[in-house]
């Protein structure tokens, strides 16, 4: 394997590669560059720059790749705490959990290339967060996805939802990480605009964190991994920087293609190869690809690098340096080497199959160079590409007209509420999401303890007593109707959700999807959202350790609902004792925690019964669902809890129906109405901070007096008895009825099978 | 009893065997390389679950080209245990170890699911401690686990009382609503004809504890070593 020349003190500027065309203002609009943001690089660079520079400053400066409108506002997030070893900045966050054993994880969108090409699209997004993780030295352990379609009736749906499930199964279970949760809505305001984000989880020694780091100027810079194609070439910056329009499909060769089975190689070369001490830094290469990585870990360090782009393993002939520059080939790592390992680097990449050559060097110049047959293309500070250009872009309230306030069908007339409920479980939202999550391996790596189908998955952590909860959340109707409560709601359910599991909320990774931030009432959506982000993850001490925005999710001036993807992480110190939601013995106790107000605005229940969409979000009041979680918890660890279940869409009805129906055996309730309350708002209102719980008759007293120990409303609304869902006068149906309507949602509504013979 | 767990390129439940018979079983077990020749004398060979060579070509096609497997053949072929768990079960229908061939599952679809399977033979090392009939809870994991054989071989198989595990529903019975890949007479697992070659779509390997589920799969693992099935402390089952 020849080493690279050494070329420091090249004379004069760079010139570009083999038929570049000349650079003009007009080619750089074209590669999406304002024309303040081109005169900027004039000034930086003293010349005019050359086509590969172009290019590289095209990426870099990409909303995808430089967060320039987003970077201000994100600053106000929470980011530090006791058990955060690694905040925002690197590959992934990393948090603490005890036993020596560290967690990095992260949540990433690949929501404009699913909408292209589907299968690609979201196993590339899988492959992307997978490289993010165990960039950091980390294992995988677990993914979730958080899903977002059109209306189920529209035409694209059916094709995409069978398109993305398909991808994120065909990738995660070749690359043998288990898919373990997520979720996945349905609503009109995502017909131009689909939304994939995946969310990893993986486990490191606490003390072996690896960065992205070109440090130790004269060690060589190796590529491992996949050839390099001409596939995903300006991915970041015109597929993920721009909004759809009538052109779209010809944006198709921008959708990268994956290779799980390299990822897998990868993944086991790497994680080899951390366990040793050959490695300065890595860093995976995503959008941008072989420049993003080299410029972050040059950045990063204060140093420079250079690259010889002709040393890349290129998989087609007559590429040209602005290809390799900016190709997002799958499947790619990039290594910082002590010097005088790269022998030991080779042999085990060469051990796991894999290409791999030395094709740069870490510098002292805080310059990005790259070198093209011999010839300088790329000669840029680092200093200028590192540090992008950031917007305070305009926000503004958008108007509110008069169709936005909702006016509520008379509900005090008696109605068939058992219908309404039957209704509900068989829709697109609250169906069971069966289809999707049996084509995914749950399993391997034996470590899941709660699989799908549960408020949160529970992986265990072998070699100790504990194990993670994993969830994500997003109420997007409730995001619309009032951004910043639908933020707040969010984080409060996701950590609901972990409680019902029996975990602590440690950690959250945020995944912002929203509209073009060039409009102002977008980016007042934004601005909204980080600030209900903030106060809740405060409130909640559940500090952002990693991230992702994804902003231009619209399509010919329609944007998506702003969707602030919530993916969370909790802790059991015993994996004993973890909770399910579902019922499980007749004669246990039935207790509801939480109040319930008369609020129906934004719920499931007025959109498809009633098809009224409208309002403000459900009260939310932090303090209280605070206390609601330190109840659970404390009830959890005394061994009171049978069951533990959240309630969120649908109500209290649906989530009593999927304790009854959800779990192994269908079991029944015999419970008593509210009376004080409006019966459709008692079954259906989706009002915070409540949980249904199940315990022993004998555990009681000690619920109650915990409960009046936190101010947690109480309420013993029955039993588990016989076989229907028996709710006062208001509903009675049989279980296997509503089970068999809630199992066939989403097969028969979307016509794509029961999935099995 | 000594196990090895060959690793190809792209196995993927690998690890999980070996913790399986050495964490929950309490076994020697260790990995062998798919390069190597030595099978540092294992008494049991397991391939495992995963997409060995990304299922280049066909699932399992290309592993039978592995040096490992030449050891593998020759050591079959002195009556030694081999274990094919899902893609180990492709492998050796590939290599002709076992006759047959697993082909995409009927539903097109990858299915991940626990599902009962009914011990058709105690005769073999693998199932000589189940009662006959007894019905199991496993879980399988397939795209491709549709077991089928021309019309003879299936005679022969039923014949010999070769087909090990069968799949069946909660009353036992070997019904299509039963079958989740459409597999020929819901044919789960066969043995070759020297009844040391075990191969089965389920995963034992993923059911050995019942804090994940379940742990009729131990079993298997115990038998073959001749073990009374014990699980470690640290699976307790969940709840007050």
């Amino acid at each position: 394997m020849q080493g690279v020349p050494d070329f420091q003190g090249m004379p004069g500027a760079p010139s570009g590669g083999p038929s570049a065309p000349a650079v003009t203002p007009r080619l750089a609009a074209e590669h999406g560059l304002t024309p303040e943001e081109y005169s900027r690089i004039l000034d930086l660079l003293g010349r005019t720059p050359t086509y590969e520079e172009l290019g590289v400053f095209s990426v870099m400066w990409s909303e995808h790749c430089s967060y320039k409108s987003s970077r201000l506002l994100l600053k106000s997030l929470p980011t530090s705490g006791p058990a955060v070893l690694q905040g925002p900045g690197e590959n992934a966050g990393v948090i603490d959990v005890g036993d020596g054993i560290a967690v990095a994880l992260k949540i990433e969108s690949h929501n404009h290339p699913s909408f292209i090409e589907p299968y690609q699209g979201a196993a590339t997004g899988v492959g992307g967060i997978l490289r993010d993780i165990f960039a950091m030295g980390a294992r995988p352990i677990a993914s979730l996805n958080s899903l977002r379609f059109g209306s189920a009736d529209h035409p694209r749906t059916r094709y995409l939802l069978k398109g993305v499930v398909a991808g994120i199964g065909g990738y995660g279970n070749c690359v043998g990480v288990p898919t373990v949760g997520g979720d996945l809505y349905f609503a009109p305001g995502y017909d131009g605009n689909i939304l994939v984000n995946v969310f990893t989880v993986g486990v490191l020694p606490h003390d072996r964190i690896f960065r992205g780091y070109a440090a130790g100027p004269g060690n060589p810079i190796m590529y491992v991994g996949a050839k390099t194609g001409r596939d995903g070439i300006h991915g970041a910056s015109l597929l993920a920087s721009a909004e759809f329009d009538a052109t779209s499909e010809q944006k198709r060769p921008a959708v990268q293609v994956g290779d799980p089975f390299t990822e897998k190689l990868l993944i086991e070369a790497c994680l080899e190869l951390m366990a040793g001490d050959a490695l300065a830094g890595v860093q995976d290469m995503g959008a941008a690809g072989l420049t993003s990585s080299s410029v972050e870990m040059a950045g990063r360090a204060g140093t420079g690098v250079e690259l010889d782009l002709s040393a890349v393993p290129l998989r087609e002939a007559g590429m040209t340096p602005y290809d390799v520059l900016l190709s997002e080939s799958q499947e790619r790592m990039l290594f910082v080497v002590k010097s005088g390992r790269e022998e030991e680097v080779a042999a085990h990449c060469r051990r796991w199959d894999l290409d791999v050559a030395i094709i740069g060097r870490v510098t002292d110049d805080a310059t990005f160079r790259a070198r093209w047959q011999g010839r300088e293309v790329v000669a840029i500070p680092v200093r200028g590409l590192a540090d992008p250009p950031a917007y305070r872009r305009p926000a503004a309230e958008p108007q509110r007209s008069a169709a936005d306030t909702i006016v509520l069908p008379a509900l005090g007339r008696a109605q068939d509420h058992a219908d309404a409920l039957e209704r509900l479980l068989a829709s697109p939202n609250l169906c069971s999401r069966e289809w999707v999550w049996r084509q995914f391996d749950q399993l391997v790596g034996s470590n899941t303890v709660v699989r799908p189908g549960a408020d949160a998955a529970v992986i265990r952590l072998k070699g100790t007593r504990r194990a993670l909860a994993l969830t994500v959340d997003c109420n997007s109707r409730y995001c619309a109707l009032d951004p910043y409560l639908g933020t707040v709601i969010a984080v409060a359910e996701a950590a609901r959700n972990l409680v019902a599991s029996g975990a602590r909320p440690v950690a959250v990774s945020d995944c912002l999807n929203f509209g073009n931030p060039e409009r102002p009432e977008i980016m007042w959506q934004f601005h909204q959202a980080i600030a209900g982000l903030r106060d809740a993850c405060v409130a909640l001490e559940t500090p952002v350790v990693s991230g992702n925005v994804s902003f231009y999710n619209e399509t010919e001036g329609r944007a998506i609902p702003p969707t602030p993807t919530i993916a969370m992480v909790g802790l059991l110190d015993d994996v004993g004792s973890h909770m399910t939601p579902w019922f499980r013995t007749e004669g246990d106790m039935v207790v509801l925690l939480g109040y319930t107000r008369e609020e129906l605005d934004g719920s499931e229940y007025l959109a498809v019964i009633h098809g009224a969409v409208g309002g403000t979000p459900p009260w939310i009041d932090l303090d209280a669902e605070r206390r609601l979680h330190a109840l659970c918890l404390v009830a959890c660890r005394e061994g009171l809890l049978r069951s533990a279940h959240d309630i969120a869409e649908g109500g209290l009805a649906v989530a009593l129906a999927e304790c009854c129906i959800g779990g192994p055996e269908l079991l029944g309730v015999q419970l008593a109405a509210d009376g004080g309350i409006a019966p459709a708002a008692f079954l259906f209102a989706e009002s915070q901070s409540r949980m249904i719980v199940s315990v022993r008759r004998r555990a009681l007293s000690r619920l109650k007096d915990l409960a009046g120990a936190e101010s947690v409303p109480l309420s013993v609304l029955g039993e588990v008895r016989g076989q229907r869902l028996v709710i006062g006068d208001l509903v009675d149906a049989d279980l296997a009825r509503l089970r068999t309507a809630w199992q066939n949602g989403l097969p028969q509504r979307l016509a794509v099978g029961a999935g099995s013979e | 009893m000594k196990w090895g767990v060959v690793t190809f390129p792209g196995s993927n439940d690998d690890a999980d065997v070996v913790y399986a018979l050495t964490t929950v079983l309490g076994d020697d077990a260790r990995q062998l390389w798919h390069k190597d020749r030595d099978l540092q004398r294992v008494d049991c060979v397991v391939l495992p679950g995963g997409f060995s060579y990304g299922d280049y070509l066909r699932c399992g096609a290309m592993a039978k080209f592995s040096p490992i497997m030449t050891s593998v053949r020759e050591h079959a072929e002195r009556g030694g245990l081999v274990l094919g768990i899902c893609n180990g079960f492709q492998i050796l229908c590939e290599a002709g170890l076992l006759p047959g061939a697993l082909i995409r599952n009927r539903s097109l679809l990858f299915v991940c699911e626990t599902v009962r399977t009914r011990v058709e033979t105690t005769a073999t090392p693998f199932t000589s401690t189940f009662g006959p009939g007894e019905i199991l809870r496993l879980p399988i994991k397939h795209g491709e686990g549709c077991y089928v054989a021309d019309a003879e071989t299936i005679r022969r198989l039923e014949d010999e009382q070769r087909v090990v595990l069968r799949y069946v529903d909660a009353e036992g019975r070997a019904t299509p609503d039963a079958n989740p890949n459409g597999s020929l007479n819901n044919i789960a697992g066969i043995v070759g004809p020297g009844r040391n070659v075990f191969g089965l779509m389920p995963h034992p390997e993923h059911a050995v504890e019942r804090l994940l589920g379940g742990d009729d799969g131990l079993r298997f693992f115990a038998a073959a070593s001749g073990r009374h099935a014990r699980q470690r402390p640290l699976s307790v089952a969940p709840g007050p």
